[in-house]
């Protein structure tokens, strides 16, 4: 017997061979560039003589001063900044779940999610710096300042103001693969049986629900922390300069003018990936410890308790981290509007329209150009996973364990270790440097994201919605077109909501499959970085926080107006 | 039509060796089938096989022949089965009336021939002016009546029935159990019901099959 829609056709089939397209896609890049990084590393390119395989490159890499500070840089942003972002998460789920203030928490989460890590990082440079809202709150009446005092606060050398900007980014999205998680499990029954036995809230959480959610988010745990590790566009505007983190030196060493920097560039991305692969594996180590150490705390048997003191710290974490954004984004939206501002005014002499003006012209088709860029990966990714999850209904073909470790695959990977060697394949087959091949590789990360986002709601559709509908004389198709497709437009929007913010967000990709040609917000709005010019960089970034932020607002609007007679559809 | 009825020939469903269904039986035009057993028994995956919809997680064998025809090898839009699940069903993104269109033949033409053929079935099952409402805006007894009508309207040659009646209160039970089995005499329909409630089985008034 054969799954009902298998059959019957005489047309050729595709839809089969969807899974594996995907799978070629995401994955195919990332092994040609690691393989790109790897020849070069080890002195193989002949384009640029490289024909005998030396070690020379690592000999360079290892007597550059920097090494060794930059490597321990990556290490702890990485592992710090996973480890907080996971701590506040774990934290608000254990004291919070289920609660009114979570649902608020819950609400807050997708606007938060669509800022992009370049706006969120300018938003909190603004507020941190000696010259931040921050420092001008407080100042003069509390700290006697009148001018701007001379402190390294941002770009810190330890890392701390990039740990800070990772955690407010990561924070949002850990505790949505979170929420995903807990939404499988059934955790108020569990608690609530633990409560019965005497635990507090917390306590009980961290003991009956903790244990499965963690191995529901682990894998989106090691993204997060190989991101944060080698991070570029926050790094270049909160991180340490000299050195740089290890990832902004090898972006370096990629766009400098002598083309033999590539062997040493390469050899560094090698060096990098093997810091995340070390840093992965410490972290499993970690799990393991913390693993048994929490056995015996479970079999302890302490019921614990400071249920409050948890609740209080871990609401005023996320408010915290939270309030980063929003008053980030808010310090964006003065600046960008400012006239004469000086130090220690907690606001601007006057409000002028002038910053706006004078870059319109110029944001114009940067605009256009990202949202082409957006549109198109996104389509190409949504195309794509539902003929995977159509192909998966039709065919029977379930994706194991291994299926989900290949959509993480482009994630875990550092960008900057297989970019590095995809860029140098790509100069000498002259494939970069157009917006085509940033497509291209946009949707490499697109991909993962909207299959992660639309995976869960289109498996849970009632398939017996489509037996009534076959019974009724619709064939395949007409199930997926007239029926399921509709039924799920909410989702599949904010799925592609999540693939155009994603888009919108990269830097590095745009930056090294575009050659430095192909110009969208986030690479103006990093490139003005060094500039220091916060009005022109507000502008720029709030508006590619707007522009990441408008697919999630249609992505709610639209199915409210275009079902809004449906109730049966107000919740999917 | 040669032989008509619904004539189910040496049915096995197996899943993982374990026999879930073994059945041989016929089902003469407006007369009902009952085949009872509890939940997990394999009932619902017996009526999955004869609309043509079961999992490939199943081995099966055995034909079924409808009105003389063996749709056994036909995909399910063309097997004229039609099938009442617990839940109604309603499409939740079609209003009433778009709902009873989908089931509705193609073979009626024109849009205002197929607007009257739709407020003609609304007018049979006392739902006059329903037609633009939200499905979701019914009540319990009226979406069955819906889903029971949007089925009839797409010119089945045989009923299934999957518990259709255990999620009403008593009181409509009847009514429409009462409506089910009296459109489906009139119109000549074999009927296979699948229940675990005994009060529908003696409604029915047929055979009575029991799996375990």
């Amino acid at each position: 017997m054969t799954p009902p829609c298998a059959s019957t056709s005489a047309r050729p089939r595709l839809l089969p061979w969807a899974p594996l397209l995907t799978v070629a896609i995401m994955v195919g890049p990332v092994a040609a560039g690691v393989l790109g990084t790897l020849a070069p590393a080890f002195g193989v390119l002949p384009a640029l003589g490289g024909t005998e395989i030396t070690l020379d490159a690592f000999a360079m890499l290892f007597d550059w001063p920097g090494i060794t500070r930059a490597s321990v840089l990556s290490v702890t942003t990485g592992l710090i900044a996973t480890t907080l972002s996971l701590l506040v998460v774990s934290l608000i789920c254990a004291a919070w779940s289920g609660s009114a203030a979570f649902r608020v928490i819950e609400r807050a989460l997708s606007p938060l999610l669509s800022v992009p890590h370049a706006a969120a990082a300018f938003g909190l440079a603004f507020l941190i710096a000696p010259s931040g809202w921050i420092a001008r709150a407080a100042s003069p009446w509390l700290t006697g300042w009148d001018r701007p005092p001379d402190v390294l606060i941002l770009q810190d050398p330890q890392g701390l103001s990039l740990i800070a900007g990772l955690v407010v980014k990561e924070v949002p999205f850990l505790l949505l693969m979170t929420l995903a998680a807990l939404s499988q499990i059934r955790t108020a029954q569990a608690r609530d049986t633990a409560m019965a036995l005497g635990y507090a809230p917390v306590s009980g959480w961290f003991k009956t629900v903790f244990p499965r959610v963690y191995a529901q988010i682990r894998l989106p745990v090691y993204a997060v922390l190989a991101f944060s590790m080698t991070v570029i566009d926050v790094a270049l505007i909160l991180g340490p300069t000299t050195p740089p983190t290890l990832a902004v030196q090898i972006l370096r060493w990629m766009n400098d003018p002598d083309l033999s920097l590539r062997f040493l560039a390469s050899a560094a991305a090698l060096w990098q990936l093997a810091l995340v692969i070390g840093a992965l594996l410490l972290w499993r180590v970690g799990e393991i410890c913390v693993a048994w150490m929490g056995r015996r705390w479970v079999a302890s048997g302490r019921r614990g308790g400071g249920t409050r003191t948890v609740r209080l710290v871990s609401l005023l974490a996320a408010t915290v981290s939270a309030a980063a954004i929003v008053f980030g984004l808010f310090g964006l939206l003065v600046w960008s509007f400012a006239g004469f501002w000086s130090f220690p005014d907690a606001l601007p002499n006057g409000f002028s329209t002038r910053t706006w003006m004078r870059h319109a012209m110029g944001l114009w088709p940067v605009i256009g150009e990202t949202l082409i860029i957006a549109t198109v990966a996104t389509l190409i990714a949504l195309l794509l996973t539902l003929a995977c999850l159509e192909a998966e209904d039709r065919h029977g073909l379930k994706p194991g364990t291994r299926a989900l470790w290949m959509l993480y695959v482009p994630l875990i990977v550092p960008q900057i270790a297989f970019l590095t060697g995809l860029q140098t394949l790509a100069i000498f087959t002259g494939l970069d440097g157009n917006r085509t091949a940033v497509i291209a590789v946009h949707t490499i990360f697109v991909l993962p994201y909207v299959f992660l986002s639309l995976a869960d709601p289109f498996r849970a559709w009632d398939a017996r919605y489509g037996s009534v509908a076959r019974a009724l004389g619709a064939s395949c198709d007409g199930v997926l077109w007239r029926v399921r497709l509709p039924m799920l437009l909410r989702p599949i929007l904010t799925a592609a909501a999540v693939g155009f913010a994603v888009s919108i967000g990269q830097f590095l990709p745009t930056l090294l499959a575009g050659a430095g040609r192909v110009q969208t917000l986030t690479t103006e709005a990093v490139a003005l970085a060094s500039g220091g010019d916060r009005r022109v960089i507000s502008v720029y970034a709030l508006t590619q926080t707007a522009v990441a932020f408008l697919p999630f607002a249609l992505a709610v609007f639209v199915p409210a107006i275009v079902w809004r007679n449906r109730k049966g559809l107000r919740h999917v | 039509m040669s032989d008509p009825g619904l004539i189910l020939q040496n049915i096995t469903i197996r899943r993982d060796g374990r026999v879930l269904v073994d059945l041989s039986d016929r089902i003469d035009p407006g007369d009902v089938l009952t085949v009872m057993g509890p939940s997990g028994s394999g009932k619902s995956t017996l009526l999955a096989y004869i609309i043509g919809t079961l999992d490939a997680g199943f081995t099966a064998s055995g034909r079924v022949i409808l009105n003389g025809i063996d749709i056994t090898d036909l995909p399910p839009e063309q097997r004229r089965v039609g099938i009442l699940f617990q839940d109604e069903l309603l499409f939740p993104h079609l209003s009433v009336g778009e709902n009873l269109a989908f089931g509705l033949r193609p073979t009626v033409k024109g849009r205002a021939a197929r607007r009257d053929r739709i407020e003609t079935a609304l007018n049979d099952i006392w739902l006059s002016g329903f037609a633009d409402r939200d499905p979701e805006t019914l009540s319990g007894g009226q979406k069955a009546r819906v889903a029971l009508m949007r089925m009839l309207l797409s010119d089945p040659k045989a009923l299934l029935l999957d518990e259709p009646f255990s999620r009403l209160d008593t009181e409509r039970r009847d009514m429409i159990r009462t409506l089910v089995f009296d459109q489906a005499r009139a119109k000549g329909l074999p009927v296979l019901l699948v229940t675990h409630d005994h009060a529908d089985a003696a409604a029915a008034g047929g055979p009575v099959h029991t799996l375990d």
